[in-house]
């Protein structure tokens, strides 16, 4: 009987203290500064073009093999606006294969790439999965 | 039964693979006689991915995404023996700091993993309050992860010769207000549960193992040494920074389902100490060594065990030259804990038996790969 009502004590306990859920979705967590959630793009504001230059060297080590990149010539190297001289064309991330491990972070060699804190990913169909991206590409950086 | 001229006969029970609390896709077919397991026979292999196969066409620096994915409850103790053996192979030397970090959060990991078995043990029991309390105590590991790794779950932090970040700036903070709260959130779980009759009962004395027989299936970690073999590879084959730190190995003597959950408690304790001290010690230095920037070891294999919160985990890695790995090889300690379930079982009661199997504390992950 002693055992059981030492358990009852500690369970009453709690009726004295602060809960500890958070009430997603009304509440949002507070996520570190390094949470790392789908990987995006990053904008570079000063030229105002990604600082990506479609490389694919993220696209050949992915583990899963999600990204899909291409590569143009970029038309604001004429006017001089850029210095890059390629830029990326087309990004693609298949969000729905991404395992959020941060390789292609790690070796991008223009640091043009970074995880988000976005981690929502559930969705009514698989193309809405796909479209996430638009969402999470191109944030900010930089700028005047 | 000749003279009593009534025939029986063994009943097959199959339980799984979507039974919740085969913990992942588990199935066992089990041979009852009346109330009495007589055989179990255990079917694995729901949950196979390759990952062995999936590693010999990754690089070497990717491997490690593919490890944190086996036993996913401690993933940073699975990165530890691979990047251990590429150093090995490769002979780059891992600085203190580096050391003192990855011994930091794998300490930590197996409180998060022992936690986790604390709550769906006591589940298993019929208890579903125990569950709360450790997840919320978890769920405090996780945020320190998260900081410092970015993942709750899977890390991929482990590099070869250091770690992929150092400690955020506000990691001693986070740590002095994270050791109190899991401290008490162990005696608050010991309350709840070590002394609870009705788990006593249910737990003291069965799924009994012998040492010898414990040996002989080749158990290791926690359930070896709650048959009362004194064998933890951080102090027997120390690696890392272990031999620097204080820690006991505890041990019981039964061998049975509540030896087994006594002992993951102690070990949390121990794990505590341990986090304690690499506070205390914590270099200042570098957390990444010098590394070349291709990485393509010599022709070679190595093996590295390490001490997982199920036992060994080992790495067996074969290099003939090149950018990716010949063969990774997986010392799981799930799947050889498993093999011992069916001495465990016999002569058990059916209703006991989804407890025996919680207190090998398996992941299916692990044990399929
Ligand atoms: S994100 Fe980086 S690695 Fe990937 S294509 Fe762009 S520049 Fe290259
Ligand atoms: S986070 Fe990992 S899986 Fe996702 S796109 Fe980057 S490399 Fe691929």
């Amino acid at each position: 009987m002693l055992g059981m009502l030492k358990g009852l004590m500690t369970t009453m306990q709690s009726h004295f203290r602060k809960p500890v859920t958070i009430q997603y979705p009304d509440e949002r967590p507070d996520l570190p500064p390094r949470y790392a959630g789908f990987p995006g793009l990053i904008w570079d504001a000063n030229v105002g073009e990604p600082f990506c230059t479609g490389c694919q060297v993220c696209a050949r080590f992915c583990p899963t093999q999600c990204i899909y990149v291409t590569m143009k010539d970029n038309p604001k190297v004429g006017d001089g606006t850029s210095k890059r001289r390629k830029i990326v064309d087309e990004f693609e991330l298949n969000v729905s294969c991404c395992t959020q491990c941060a390789v292609c972070v790690e070796v991008c060699n223009f640091d043009a790439i970074e995880m988000t804190h976005t981690f929502e990913m559930a969705s009514y169909s698989r193309e809405q999965v796909m479209n996430l991206q638009d969402m999470l590409s191109m944030k900010e950086k930089g700028g005047p | 039964m000749a003279e009593s001229r009534l025939e029986t006969v063994d009943m097959f029970i199959n339980m799984g693979p979507q039974h919740p609390s085969t913990h992942g896709v588990f199935r066992m077919v089990l041979t009852i006689d009346g109330e009495q397991i007589v055989d179990m026979k255990p079917h694995i292999g729901y949950l196979h991915r390759g990952v062995e196969k999936l590693a010999e066409g990754l690089r070497y620096r990717e491997v490690t995404v593919l490890l944190d994915r086996t036993d996913y409850l401690a993933a940073l103790n699975n990165e530890l023996p691979y990047v251990m053996a590429l150093e090995k192979l490769l002979d780059v030397k891992v600085p203190e700091r580096a050391e003192y970090i990855r011994v930091l959060v794998c300490e930590l990991n197996r409180i998060a993993s022992h936690l986790m078995f604390y709550g769906a043990f006591g589940a298993d029991a019929g208890a579903t309050t125990p569950f709360m309390y450790a997840f919320r105590d978890r769920e405090e590991i996780q945020h320190f992860f998260e900081a410092v790794t970015g993942g709750r779950l899977m890390h991929n932090y482990f590099r070869v010769g250091g770690v992929r970040y150092d400690l955020p700036e506000d990691w001693r903070e986070r740590l002095t207000k994270l050791i109190p709260h899991l401290r008490k959130g162990i005696v608050d779980c010991e309350r709840l549960l070590s002394d609870n009759e009705i788990f006593l009962n249910r737990t003291i004395g069965v799924g009994q193992i012998s040492a010898a027989d414990a040996i002989d299936y080749g158990l290791t970690g926690p359930n070896l040494r709650a048959c009362g073999v004194r064998l933890d590879l951080r102090r027997d084959q120390p690696y890392s920074v272990y031999p620097k730190l204080e820690f006991d190995v505890p041990t019981r003597s039964r061998g049975d389902c509540y030896d087994r959950y006594l002992l993951r408690v102690e070990e949390m304790r121990q794990s505590l100490r341990i986090v304690e001290q690499c506070l205390e010690q914590m270099p200042d230095g570098p957390s990444l060594g010098e590394v070349p920037r291709v990485i393509r070891p010599k022709e070679g294999e190595v093996y590295v065990g390490t001490e997982n919160p199920r036992g060994e985990y080992g790495i067996y890695l074969v290099s003939r030259g090149g950018d990716y790995p010949y063969r990774v090889k997986v010392r799981a300690p799930s799947f050889c804990n498993l093999m011992a379930l069916n001495e465990m079982m016999r002569g058990c009661y059916i209703a006991d038996c989804v407890l025996i199997l919680g207190s090998i504390d398996i992941v299916l992950g692990e044990v399929d790969r």
